[in-house]
């Protein structure tokens, strides 16, 4: 048996070394790493009111008229999957990104970054499949762009879409604007995206029914508009999941938010798939669901309207915004005790055991 | 979800609190081992939950957490290498060593996978056979089935650009060392529940009785570990001393005979550094003489490897439960998940993540009152 010296010489700490000196993957998981590269490197650069408000859009009002704006890139892999494609991601995204500010979608911009050797027919695939997304979603693509990168500079195909929608009148959306005493909505079973795409991944192929949500939500934010217009805010929750969105909305409404887990819907594939790696559903990503801050009075009645359409069938009130701990998110486990919600720092990783 | 749901269910858990609440005459302080039930503890705020006078502390059984800080230097030092792929559980990604971490490495360059079965690397070998595939081999016993076989099928397969980087460690002569400290404070176990599922629990009933303290093997629901709680508390009030099974749906007396004839035909035991607590003797797995060609610190050159840990983070206290994470000055200021000081603030199973993760909030609301 050891000495008690030997036993307390094994004391631990690594140096700690900066996160700033080259990009890593997670400073692309939505996690706190993002927060932390917008925040120290693109927003000093960009600095204005509009851009200011992080939300998932800019709205900037242009001869009368309040038009949102915004962009995104999708680079998922692989491209096809269950439920989806990167096509039909492409479109929904950016159109559900418009949808989030309350705006009714008319145009996209699509930009291919197609990587050399890539087979015709896939480009096809995916062409045809974002151009039906946008069509079902009644938006045209109005501009593009191609480029073709040489093999190895890229993963088959990277699509970048930019959209452009109208916000109607009366409708004031924004992340800072939640209030103590406003519910949390949440339109449906949350990680089926993440865990389809998880499932597809190679060192992963497990067998599962459950595929991806991807889906244009702006049809079911009119019809809760429609009930009131007393929101203070939509986000879908995608990359960084349920959890990250809430933690936005907290941080910049500086209001606390408690979720009740038991209210949470969650598919069993899902659920079975997350216990299995250890991965927890609040934290993976979304395609086609939306999470939004409404008056506590108009709950019910927007509850209601959410369930007659068909991607808002299993919504379900999940939560309160709080006047208590500012900036974090809790939760009510089905002990009846309280946790923190978190925001991940990166990617969540699979546990060892 | 069946056979999950009710080892979650909020009117059981209180019954089970209750009967704590009943039976606990005096305080009492327990630990859990393993890392797996630090993280339910911590996630379901059971520390809520429980009687003022049990305390739990949390014990070594992160694998991630003690696996030694020059462990990590030679994983790192193998994915720097041109033409070498390093593959590994995904937590163990994230963990400092001396100057930078693997997913540091692959940002630049390197080639660094994460795969969910050690089987996986044994596949990435076959398939890139010009290249060097080593699997980064850390865990307790509950991993080491897995990659004893993985070695085992390279060597059937007739692989030779397989190898394994072993960090393995076993939960009992870390116990051994903990009770035998004049410093221990725990006088009751929940034993690893995954560990014995794999080796059963012969070995944790010669512990019991040598230092006369009493073990009820646990699962790793809420559930689970409050009725180890309770059991506990049982042997305590009475004056028992005993080892109990709480995690009957998985683990028997002797444990999975296949995976330890497995364990036993590629492993023998080695003494072996802890990260935080220091060297143990006999508390590892190497790999056997029969196995060398797989040996990564054989093939690589890196036994020469060593890492200077400065004297700054507690986890050494922390590990052995002598301190709590929030005891500790640089918790949740200096030391989070983004820039973690210790081991113990990397892995999710860690229980200074565990805390920051689930509790701070707790912890804050206390120090106000």
């Amino acid at each position: 048996m050891m000495a008690e010296s030997d036993i307390f010489s094994g004391f631990s700490c690594p140096v700690p070394y900066s996160s700033k000196d080259s990009i890593l993957l997670g400073h692309g998981s939505g996690g706190r790493l993002s927060a932390e590269l917008l925040r120290e490197v693109i927003l000093p650069a960009f600095a204005n009111p509009v851009l200011g408000r992080l939300d998932d859009q800019a709205v900037v009002s242009v001869n009368g008229s309040r038009l949102a704006f915004t962009t995104d890139s999708f680079v998922v892999k692989p491209l096809f999957f269950p439920g989806g494609d990167i096509g039909s991601l492409a479109a929904h995204g950016t159109i559900n990104d418009l949808a989030m500010g309350g705006a009714l979608p008319l145009f996209l911009s699509v930009a291919f970054i197609i990587e050399e050797g890539l087979p015709m027919e896939v480009l096809r695939r995916v062409v045809k499949s974002l151009r039906e997304s946008a069509r079902n979603a009644g938006v045209d693509v109005v501009t593009g762009d191609t480029k073709v990168v040489e093999k190895g500079s890229g993963d088959g195909i990277f699509i970048n879409t930019s959209g452009i929608g109208l916000v109607p009148d009366g409708i004031e959306l924004s992340a800072n604007r939640a209030r103590p005493g406003d519910r949390v909505l949440l339109s449906g079973t949350i990680g089926d995206h993440g865990i389809t795409i998880l499932g597809q991944r190679e060192g992963l192929e497990f067998e599962s029914a459950v595929k991806s949500d991807t889906a244009p939500l702006h049809t079911l934010v009119a019809a809760m508009l429609g009930v009131t217009p007393e929101f203070r805010c939509f986000r879908d929750p995608t990359r960084g999941g349920l959890s990250s969105s809430l933690n936005e909305i907290a941080g910049q409404s500086r209001v606390g938010i408690e979720l009740d887990e038991r209210e949470i819907p969650l598919r069993e594939e899902v659920r079975g798939a997350c216990e299995m790696l250890g991965l927890d559903p609040l934290y993976v990503a979304n395609e086609g669901k939306l999470v939004a801050i409404v008056d506590a009075a108009k709950a019910e009645a927007v509850l209601d309207a959410m369930r007659k359409h068909p991607l808002g069938r299993e919504a379900h009130i999940i939560g309160t915004v709080t006047e208590a701990h500012p900036g974090l998110v809790t939760m009510r486990t089905p002990l009846g005790t309280t946790r923190i919600v978190d925001m991940l720092a990166g990617d969540q990783l699979p546990r060892i055991c | 979800m069946k056979y999950i749901d009710e080892y979650r269910d909020e009117h059981i858990a209180r019954k089970l609190v209750a009967e704590i609440e009943r039976k606990a005459t005096r305080p009492w302080v327990l630990m859990e081992i393993c890392g797996g039930q630090t993280h339910t503890l911590m996630r379901y705020g059971i520390d809520e939950l429980l009687p003022h006078g049990i305390e739990m502390v949390h014990g070594p059984g992160c694998p991630v957490c003690v696996t030694p800080l020059e462990t990590i230097d030679k994983a790192i030092e193998i994915a720097s290498r041109s033409n070498t792929i390093l593959v590994s559980y995904g937590d163990m990604l994230r963990v400092p060593g001396s100057r930078t971490d693997l997913f540091r490495v692959r940002a630049g360059g390197g080639d660094v996978r994460v795969v969910y079965s050690p089987m996986e690397s044994v596949k990435v070998a076959r398939e890139n056979p010009e290249r060097q595939v080593v699997f980064f081999g850390v865990g307790f016993e509950t991993t080491a089935p897995a990659n004893a076989m993985a070695v085992w099928q390279a060597k059937r397969q007739g692989l030779t650009n397989f190898s394994m980087l072993v960090s393995h460690v076993l939960v009992p002569p870390a116990m051994r060392l903990l009770l035998s400290s004049p410093h221990n404070r725990v006088q009751g176990f929940i034993a690893p529940g995954h560990v014995c599922t794999v080796v059963g629990y012969r070995d944790y009933e010669e512990l019991s009785r040598e230092f006369h303290v009493p073990m009820v093997i646990g699962g790793f629901e809420p559930v689970d570990l409050l009725e180890a709680i309770s059991m506990l508390v049982s042997q305590l009030e009475e004056g028992r001393a005993e080892v109990e099974n709480q995690y009957v749906r998985s683990v028997n007396y002797e444990g999975n005979l296949p995976a330890q004839r497995i364990m036993a035909e590629v492993f023998d035991v080695c003494d072996r550094k802890w990260r935080g607590v220091g060297p143990i003797p006999e508390s590892g797995y190497r790999l056997r003489p029969e196995y060398a060609a797989f040996d990564a610190d054989r093939i690589f050159g890196l036994e020469q490897i060593t890492a200077e840990e400065p004297a700054e983070c507690m986890s050494a206290l922390v590990l052995q439960g002598l301190k709590k994470p929030t005891d500790c000055p640089a918790f949740a200021t200096r030391c989070t998940p983004e820039s973690p000081l210790g081991a113990p603030m990397v892995s999710a199973e860690g229980a200074c993540a565990a805390y920051y993760q689930y509790r701070r909030h707790a912890v804050a609301a206390r120090e106000e009152q």
